[in-house]
């Protein structure tokens, strides 16, 4: 028996989502008193794992997999492995990878899990559902249970181990999937990625102004955000909108300057730890789910706080 | 080209979200159902594919009864047929498994989804019906074209995009951007009406079993009230994310 963990890699290191996946999965074979099995995808040092807990690292390197490919790989180990429970972060490699995984192995699949099962016999996890106006429990019935976990909801623990060590061959499977090109926001911060993210309203007015948004977040070196009608107005790249019908947001700060708080708004960005708003109305609904609140203009408090902030980083580097 | 487009149905966005008393169910009282929104762009693509390059759209939908209005507004937008399977959707998994057998007895080329609903959030059916059917899937799919039996997709990685080909046929969950918001369609009075000519099959559902099951759902704890900081002093407020917030 064990508990089986997928640790992916961007540009061969472990991001920090990825290590808090790992010490999520510990504190489950912890739980289950067996073994925590890492699958390392691409890393450059494989060992930084067993600082999280992992006592047995399986080490693939492979050039780009598709989903199927990762799957099959993943379902390959886990049978190998005996393992009863599999652990996928909700990222998006982990989104398109976890529900095959399930199929394959005949598992239920809850996503967006934000702690750590409740019970494990019968096995119940906390999950997201509504779009995180609410949490289910839910029982998983099957023998092997698949989890995604939500973003910064376990956080990162060290668990210091020695784990061994070998290599895998990724498992070959049919596919027509190619991937012909890849496409990276250079020099952006990605809003999954981000501990602090900076967001725009349609109180902005014009494409222009978002200068103020990025200017904010570079000091803060956060990634940029914004609301739906702002990039339905083209305003802002789709990729920024976030919300109910958006990405999600579950970051440490998120700083939302000219948005009014609708409800399919919130939804998405409620998770995130602490929330500040800058909005000319008191009336906005929200600073109903904020933590703190400034009533004022966005065109003079957004640039007098960068300035602040900036005198602040200085003072604190 | 056929294409089956599978659709959720799910409380519009703006629903405030009850339970029942033993807090074991969702309360449906005064709540008005939607199709889910990333299926709408799923649906609108296939549209186009109907219109430019003359496809055959098939809307399914695993339900009771009372989801029929939401199939007729599919229909009503442009959808050539639809299938209502006959069962209360108890988890993703039984959904997925009902889906594969429509899938297996229409020969459709290409399978669009969502790639989440936004009720139970379970991000799991496209790929549990990919995965049953052993066909190639693309997820959060933001662009896909058609060219005899080969797609073209572009999907969200993190932190930027990805274009794939494949070969029909695919499973693809869409999402935002896969069409422009401004083509979303509205149904019309023409299309009302059509659509009630338009056929809506009920099948029974084949043998499947769930292995996931809700018992209990909470709602999040209320917030604290929030901390209002003069306009003129946002030295307080980097004071306060950096001492009491602990996030700067
Ligand atoms: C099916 C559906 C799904 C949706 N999904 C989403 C979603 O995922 N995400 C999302 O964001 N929305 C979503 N919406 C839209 C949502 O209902 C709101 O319309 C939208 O969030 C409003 O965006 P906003 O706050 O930027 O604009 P507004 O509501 O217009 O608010 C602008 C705010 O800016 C303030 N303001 C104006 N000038 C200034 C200034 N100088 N300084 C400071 N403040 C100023 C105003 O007081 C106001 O509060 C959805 C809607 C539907 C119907
Ligand atoms: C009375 C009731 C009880 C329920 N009890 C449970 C429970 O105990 N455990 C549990 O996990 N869930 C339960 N559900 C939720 C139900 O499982 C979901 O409707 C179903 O699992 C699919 O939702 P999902 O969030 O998994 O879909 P996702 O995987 O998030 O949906 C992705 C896409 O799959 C397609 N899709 C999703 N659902 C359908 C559908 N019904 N028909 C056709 N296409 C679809 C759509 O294209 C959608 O965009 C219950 C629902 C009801 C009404």
């Amino acid at each position: 028996m064990s508990v089986l963990v997928f640790a992916d890699t961007s540009e061969g290191i472990y991001k920090k989502s990825t290590l808090e996946t790992v010490s999520y999965a510990k504190a489950i074979s912890d739980l289950l008193g067996s073994e925590l099995v890492a699958v390392s995808m691409n890393a450059t040092d494989n060992t930084a794992l067993q600082n999280y807990g992992a006592n047995q690292i399986v080490n693939v390197q492979s050039a780009s997999l598709n989903n199927k490919q990762y799957a099959a790989t993943l379902t390959q180990i886990a049978k190998e492995k005996n393992s009863t429970v599999v652990v996928l972060g909700n990222n998006a490699i982990g989104n398109s990878v976890a529900p095959l995984i399930a199929a394959q192995l005949k598992a239920g699949y809850t996503s967006n899990v934000v702690a750590v099962p409740i019970n494990t016999a019968p096995f119940t996890v906390v999950r997201k559902n509504f779009s995180g106006k609410a949490f289910g429990q839910t029982q998983i019935l099957s023998e092997v249970k698949v989890i995604g976990l939500a973003k910064n909801s376990f956080g990162i623990v060290e668990k210091p181990t020695t784990a061994t060590v070998t290599d895998f061959q990724a498992t070959e499977t049919n596919t027509t999937l190619a991937s012909v090109s890849v496409d990276k926001n250079s020099g952006k911060i990605a809003i999954a990625d981000a501990d602090i993210v900076v967001s725009g309203g349609r109180g902005l007015k014009e494409a222009s102004n978002f200068s103020l948004i990025e200017d904010l977040a570079e000091v803060l070196g956060a990634a940029t955000a914004c609301s739906k009608p702002v990039s339905d107005m083209g305003w802002r790249p789709h990729s920024e909108h976030v919300g109910q019908t958006g990405k999600p947001v579950a970051a440490n700060l998120y700083i939302a300057v000219a948005i009014s708080g609708a409800i399919q708004h919130l939804a998405g960005v409620n998770a995130s730890k602490t929330k500040v708003v800058i909005n000319t109305d008191p009336e906005a609904p929200f600073f109903k789910a904020a933590d703190y609140g400034i009533v004022g203009d966005a065109f003079e408090v957004v640039p007098k706080l960068i300035e602040k902030l900036k005198a602040f980083k200085a003072e604190n580097a | 080209m056929k294409i089956l487009v599978c659709i959720s149905h799910v409380p519009d966005t703006t629903s405030k979200i009850n339970f029942n008393n033993e807090l074991t169910e969702f309360d449906t009282n005064g709540v008005q159902f939607v199709i889910n929104p990333y299926d709408e762009f799923a649906l609108t693509r296939a549209i186009w594919f109907q219109e430019k390059q003359g496809a055959k759209v098939t809307v399914v939908h695993v339900g009771d009864a009372s989801t029929e209005p939401t199939l007729r507004k599919c229909l009503a937008i442009g959808a050539d047929d639809a299938i209502r399977i006959d069962a209360v959707p108890t988890d993703g998994f039984f959904v997925a498994q009902q889906l594969a057998e429509i899938y297996k007895q229409g020969e459709y080329d290409l399978i669009l989804t969502g790639k989440e609903s936004i009720d139970y959030n379970g991000a799991m059916v496209p790929g549990l019906l990919a995965s049953f059917l052993d066909i190639d899937f693309v997820n959060a799919c933001i662009s896909l074209e058609i060219d005899g039996t080969t797609a073209t997709a572009e999907t969200e990685i993190d932190g930027g995009t990805e274009t794939f080909t494949a070969n029909l046929p695919l499973v693809v969950a869409g999402q935002k951007g896969l069409v422009e918001e401004k083509d979303l369609k509205i149904p019309n009075m023409r299309g009302i009406m059509m659509a009630r000519k338009k056929p809506l099959s009920i099948v029974a559902p084949v043998e499947a079993t769930a292995v996931t099951e809700i018992e209990r759902f909470e709602k999040p704890a209320q917030k604290a009230a929030c901390k209002m900081i003069d306009a003129n002093d946002v030295d307080q407020l980097i004071e306060l994310l950096h001492n009491e917030a602990k996030v700067i």
